[in-house]
């Protein structure tokens, strides 16, 4: 979303803890990590130290394929913070690995206008002083 | 399942009161309540001394600036109440989860009369600023650091809640065919009301075409689907029902409450999000009563974004899921076939952001008979008040 005329823009970033640092270090290996129950192997989002579905306190992280659908959208109009021009799109993304597996997140690569519930979408990362934003572009492959 | 025992109705409300209302009025926050606590307490016919218990949302919060700024001990300490009961915080069913916590604690006997206040001065905190002013970890300077649930959103640039209430119209858009026309008319109906009321701060009148030119905010909501940010104070006093011959006039009975969140606490988590916790605190609502949708004669419903009264409509099962649009469209018939007069004082879009208090106010008000230019022909005997959206959601069911 950077152009190299443009100055950067403005992005609140997460504060890394033991507890998020899976999810937001993830990209620098390209990989996009969610904690993972290792007793009925339930994905857990946001992390939290216990599977939601079976209790069992062991939970570790693990990697997604990076694949999602957009399961709703909008295009941001308001200014809200500097050099970070709208429109842009903000949405939740649902993974394939698990219904309900959601996050929020920006679709790059495509114009605002293009963007569809239901569109297929892969992840791509971008550094930020060391916390790898999950962003998601449109890609040819459909899957469910 | 029934619950054994309906304790709300120990409780009544006994009396309102609001501040002066405005954009920018530049007044302090704590001498705002303190108008609004002052009218409510002599509306109930009590005194300063008969207050025991207080109650607010969100307590004392210096941001985001403008939020709230007064809490429970600065009223307590002005007023230098003798409180036997107190509670004020963020962690509660939406705004009216407040006076919720008063209804509870005086159908316990924690408390005989119970100050709740619910104060905003965001027009003033954002000046000639404009809304970036007080975004969170906004202005691009600081080391501030996003946690909790602001983690997963505001690295996104999606640090409001118009961008959150976005993506639901536009999933409930997707699934349902909704429009942008269906949902101008929460914008028009509050707009046409707010013309009789003397406190409302828009009040000129609003076409579907001013809507549909008006600038975008977050898709599908565009400014007018977004409530006006104000400065002002509303209070509410809840009595014990005992208490009546006490009062100034017959007091507000509480039939029902609704405080259910059943759904996960979040507002990208939620299983549906063409649906909200409005969905959990209507339908617990209506198991705590035998009344129902069709004996409901006035709906004073949340508007901090128009798409949240489309979402309170169908949670309270005056239309349909999903039906939300058409029953609009059609020009408010309720179920039944009459007609459901809504958001009677213009609702947040145009009386200003009172933060669910302002809903509350209005009901008792038509309830008494006491709404002025606005009064509704019939006076209603039933009445909702719902506040809240996406996870943060409660209601309560009137009476005279």
């Amino acid at each position: 979303m950077t152009g190299d005329a443009s100055p950067r823009p403005f992005r609140v970033l997460p504060a890394v803890t033991p507890d998020n640092e899976h999810f937001w270090t993830g990209g620098a290996d390209g990989e996009l990590r969610f904690l993972r129950c290792g007793a009925c192997r339930y994905w857990i989002h946001p992390p939290a130290p216990i599977c939601p579905s079976c209790l069992s306190r062991d939970v570790q992280p693990d990697a997604v394929s990076g694949r999602a659908t957009v399961h709703t959208y909008t295009v941001n109009w308001q200014p809200w913070y500097p050099n970070l021009d709208p429109p842009y799109v903000v949405a939740i993304v649902e993974l394939p690995e698990q219904a309900g597996l959601r996050l929020t997140t920006n679709i790059v690569g495509c114009e605002p206008d293009d963007v569809t519930i239901g569109m297929a979408v892969q992840v791509l990362f971008e550094d930020w002083d060391g916390v790898w934003l999950p962003f998601f572009e449109p890609t040819a492959e459909a899957w469910s | 399942m029934r619950a054994p025992e309906i304790g709300e109705r120990k409780a009544v409300i006994s009396g309102v009161g609001q501040s002066q209302i405005g954009r920018r009025i530049y007044r302090d926050p704590l001498d705002l309540t303190l108008d609004a606590a002052l009218a409510a307490i002599a509306d109930a016919g009590l005194t300063r001394d008969d207050i025991d218990g207080l109650a607010t949302y969100p307590g004392n919060m210096k941001t985001p600036p403008g939020f709230s700024g007064v809490g429970i001990t600065e009223v307590h300490d002005a007023l230098r109440l003798e409180l036997n009961w107190y509670a004020g915080g963020l962690e509660a069913p939406g705004q009216l989860g407040s006076v919720v916590n008063a209804v509870a604690a005086v159908a316990t006997g924690l408390a005989s009369h119970v100050l709740c206040f619910r104060t905003v001065w965001e027009a003033s905190a954002q000046g000639d600023q404009g809304r970036a002013a007080v975004t969170t970890g906004g202005g691009g300077g600081g080391n501030y650091r996003a946690t909790d649930f602001m983690q997963w959103t505001l690295p996104f640039g999606a640090p409001s809640a118009a961008n959150w209430i976005g993506m639901m119209a536009q999933r409930h858009f997707h699934e349902f065919g909704t429009t942008r026309e269906q949902l101008a008319q929460v914008a028009l109906n509050g707009r046409r009301n707010a013309a009789r009321n003397p406190n409302a701060i828009y009040r000129d009148p609003m076409s579907l075409d001013d809507y549909l030119s008006v600038r975008m905010v977050s898709t599908p909501l565009c400014l007018y689907d977004c409530d006006v940010p104000a400065d002002g104070s509303t209070a509410v006093i809840v009595s014990r029902s005992d208490a009546a011959p006490d009062l100034r006039r017959p007091p507000v009975r509480i039939e029902a409450v609704g405080t259910a969140l059943r759904g996960r606490p979040s507002w990208d988590q939620f299983d549906d999000l063409t649906t909200m916790a409005t969905r959990d605190a209507a339908a617990m609502m209506w198991e705590r009563t035998d009344l129902t949708p069709v004996d409901v004669d006035v709906a004073e419903l949340y508007d901090g974004f128009s798409f949240i009264t489309l979402s309170w409509l169908e949670a309270l099962g005056f239309c349909g899921h999903g039906d939300g649009g058409p029953f609009l469209e059609a020009g408010r018939p309720m179920v039944g076939g009459g007609e459901l007069p809504l958001n009677t004082h213009g609702g947040q879009l145009s009386a200003g952001r009172l933060h669910g208090y302002g809903f509350l106010h209005e009901a008792c008000m038509q309830l008494w008979g006491e709404a002025g230019e606005r009064q509704l022909d019939r006076r209603p005997e039933v009445a909702v008040a719902a506040a809240g959206g996406g996870p943060l959601a409660a209601s309560l069911l009137l009476t005279t």
